[in-house]
């Protein structure tokens, strides 16, 4: 990002932390969570804390910054050497993220930045069609089918979490991350003090990840008796049977051991989350309302039971014209208006736009 | 004591109030290793550890259900001493062993006991609370564990049956047989049983001891056991890290942990390891550098070590082949005992 694209993000930025500060909550314990945030999408200044809203406030509409992160972690000393943080507890975390889903609409809607000579191709190409290096960044444009697939995965995983975790629905709160995926964050509970080893458990059961024939009733021993699960039994037990049909999973059980581990592994019943954020007890995490420097999108509350729209929900900066040079192959939805596809064109856009184009790459200020 | 008895006592030896116990009833370690008299009791002890040296579990009256006094005495005794010997003689490969071998027979009686009285309110289910903070409470379907008190003892464990995928979960809770509820709980007793050894001061050589702890001592060096590679060949995890990088394709950074810190296992230094990174689409080599010597532990930074197989299933990164023949780590691929 040159200087005049720097500039016009920041402003943007600025002015959105001026106008909407409401929209980032002050987390609780506020003295015990460390913080850390990056300009112009430059390096991660972190071990940071904040006593109080005011001070929180103030970092936010005096810096800036394109992202801005807060750990699920609580700590003894916020700002100390990682080491020295003295852990307390951490709430549980989920990532869902659209690109982990492998839906096919992807091929669609990417497009590759060289890292090289910084034109744009899209991503079918393969490599950069300009100079034909190999050096690319894939970047994506909003797609409702992506968001819709990873809203079912939210929902998949609030089921687990409900039902087989035994958390209370009103403890779970998921956010739009302001690019590609959605994040749930779970109110303080007795999973807190786990360390990663034991995240990492929960995160194969929400995947329905490890599952072994002999849990679900099929024994290793050639004619041995079955004893599959029923449609009501609790938990993945019960589950599977549903996904699979009550036949289907007799026939793929009477298929022997081996059989059944493979249709176990293909059930695709689990809660596609990224086990990395989750099993991270150290992680600084994106905040809540504020700017995902990826896309100038915010990170917004997803709310219940309604239709969201993410590409207009989060779409919250200014809706002012600025002139930008824009190369963008595919067309995109954002914040309700249609953009594109440039051509390294000259063009004046709304500023959200443009600072999503330049956030992504495809654009440069005028 | 929370209502322990004699019997508590001589099933569970290690718990907190057997050493007020044992001066309660007049006696010392000081008696045990020089009184000729009580060499009986000396003996029972070395008959434990024997027993757990040999990868066996110690048997005696007791858990053919003789619950006489004086028997009851001579059990909860035995083990006081058997770690006063273990302690003189501060061999870990012992202890570890003991530690082991007496988790599992307090296991058996754990088993036993919860079976008999239904969980929740009982003396078993007071053990384990006072032992690991577990809170086991009886259910028609089973024995209901929290699943965070269920995976905070489950997560160590290798075996696929474990997982808690693999396990009925409903409600916040873990459904599982008196078996399993005991066998959940293995490794944590043998890690009390090991710490309650260490927090033990070793007293002076008594003459009570002497002959069996020089024998204990020469049982150590053969068990000790030694590793050696016996294949140069990297993993099947690494093989395809390698091959990605290769390609030029994005290796992701768990993956790159994971191919460093392994490397770092086997010797290898940053200078040799750094290339392998070159063909990566984000290579830059200063923060290649960087990122290697901070694993590297070089600077007086910490080293990493290679993540456990059981972590990189979760992460993706493990592409198991038969050859791999139930190794718990990468750095395991190749390996045998000597």
């Amino acid at each position: 990002m040159n200087e005049a694209d720097a500039a016009l993000v920041t402003g943007a930025i600025k002015k959105y932390y001026l106008d909407h500060h409401d929209m980032v909550p002050t987390p609780d314990k506020i003295s015990r969570r460390e913080f850390g945030y990056q300009v112009g999408g430059g390096s991660m200044v972190r071990h940071l804390s904040y006593a109080d809203e005011r001070a929180l406030r103030v970092m936010l509409v005096g810096t800036a910054p394109s992202d801005v992160y807060c750990s699920n972690a609580c700590y003894r000393f916020p700002t100390f050497a990682m080491k020295e943080k003295s852990w307390l507890d951490a709430s549980l975390i989920f990532d869902i993220d659209a690109k982990d889903l492998g839906l096919p609409c992807r091929v669609g809607h990417s497009i590759l930045v060289c890292a090289e000579c910084a034109r744009v191709s899209p991503a079918a190409a393969g490599k950069c069609a300009a100079c034909q290096s190999q050096k690319v960044t894939v970047r994506s444009l909003p797609c409702t089918k992506c968001a819709a697939a990873s809203l079912k995965e939210v929902a998949k995983l609030r089921e687990i979490l409900v039902d087989d975790l035994g958390m209370d629905d009103s403890s779970i709160h998921v956010y739009f991350s302001g690019n590609e995926g959605f994040h749930v964050h779970v109110d303080p509970g007795s999973f807190d003090a786990l360390g990663s080893r034991e995240r990492a458990e929960l995160a194969d059961y929400i995947m329905f990840k490890g599952a072994i024939p002999e849990a679900y009733g099929v024994p290793r021993a050639p004619g041995a008796k079955l004893g599959l699960p029923g449609p009501d039994d609790p938990g993945w037990r019960g589950r599977l049977v549903r996904s699979l049909g009550a036949a289907p999973a007799k026939k793929a059980a009477r298929a022997g051991h081996a059989e059944f581990q493979k249709t176990l592994g293909s059930a695709g019943i689990g809660a596609r989350i990224d086990p990395q954020v989750t099993t991270d007890i150290h992680r600084i995490f994106r905040m809540p309302g504020s700017i995902n420097g990826k896309s100038g999108l915010a990170k917004v509350p997803v709310p219940d039971g309604s239709k969201f729209d993410a590409y207009t929900e989060s779409c919250l900066i200014d809706s002012a014209k600025v002139d930008i040079t824009a190369e963008c192959p595919h067309r995109f939805v954002l914040g309700g208006r249609r953009f594109g596809p440039y051509s390294a064109k000259d063009t004046s856009v709304e500023l959200y736009a443009a600072v999503y184009m330049i956030c992504k790459g495809f654009a440069a200020a005028r | 004591m929370k209502g322990f008895g004699t019997l508590e006592y001589a099933q569970y030896p290690f718990l907190e109030g057997v050493g007020r116990y044992v001066k309660d009833s007049g006696f010392g370690i000081e008696q045990f290793g020089h009184d000729s008299d009580l060499i009986p009791y000396v003996d029972r002890a070395m008959e434990r550890i024997m027993a757990a040296t040999r990868g066996q579990i110690y048997s005696s009256e007791l858990d053919r259900g003789d619950i006489d006094h004086t028997l009851l005495d001579k059990e909860t005794f035995s083990f006081v001493i058997a770690v006063i010997i273990l302690k003189i003689c501060g061999k870990h490969s012992l202890i570890k062993r003991f530690a082991l071998a007496e988790s599992r027979r307090a296991e058996k009686f754990l088993e036993r006991n919860l079976g008999r009285d239904s969980g929740g309110g009982s003396t078993t289910a007071k053990v384990l609370a006072e032992l690991f903070s577990v809170d086991v409470r009886y259910n028609p379907r089973g024995y209901a564990i929290p699943i965070s008190d269920y995976i905070r003892h489950s997560a160590h464990f290798h075996e696929r049956e474990w997982k808690l995928v693999n396990r009925m979960v409903t409600g916040g809770d873990v459904l599982l047989s008196a078996h399993q509820a005991v066998r959940l709980l293995r490794h944590e007793l043998g890690n009390y049983i090991q710490n309650h050894i260490t927090r033990v001061s070793a007293p002076p050589m008594m003459p009570n001891f002497a002959g069996h702890i020089a024998k204990l001592n020469e049982i150590a060096k053969e068990l000790e056991p030694e590793y050696v590679v016996v294949s140069g060949e990297h993993p099947p995890c690494i093989k395809h890290a390698l091959e990605v990088l290769k390609r030029g394709e994005n290796l992701p950074h768990s993956g790159r942990f994971m191919l460093a810190t392994f490397l770092f296992g086997r010797g290898w230094t940053v200078e040799k390891i750094a290339p392998l990174f070159k063909d990566a689409p984000d290579y830059n080599e200063r923060t290649t550098m960087y990122q290697l010597k901070s694993i590297s532990g070089g600077d007086g930074k910490t080293r990493y070590n290679c993540p456990l197989c059981d972590k990189l299933r979760t992460q993706n990164l493990c592409h198991e082949t038969a050859e791999c023949n139930g190794i718990v780590s990468p750095l395991q691929f190749g390996t045998r005992r000597k």
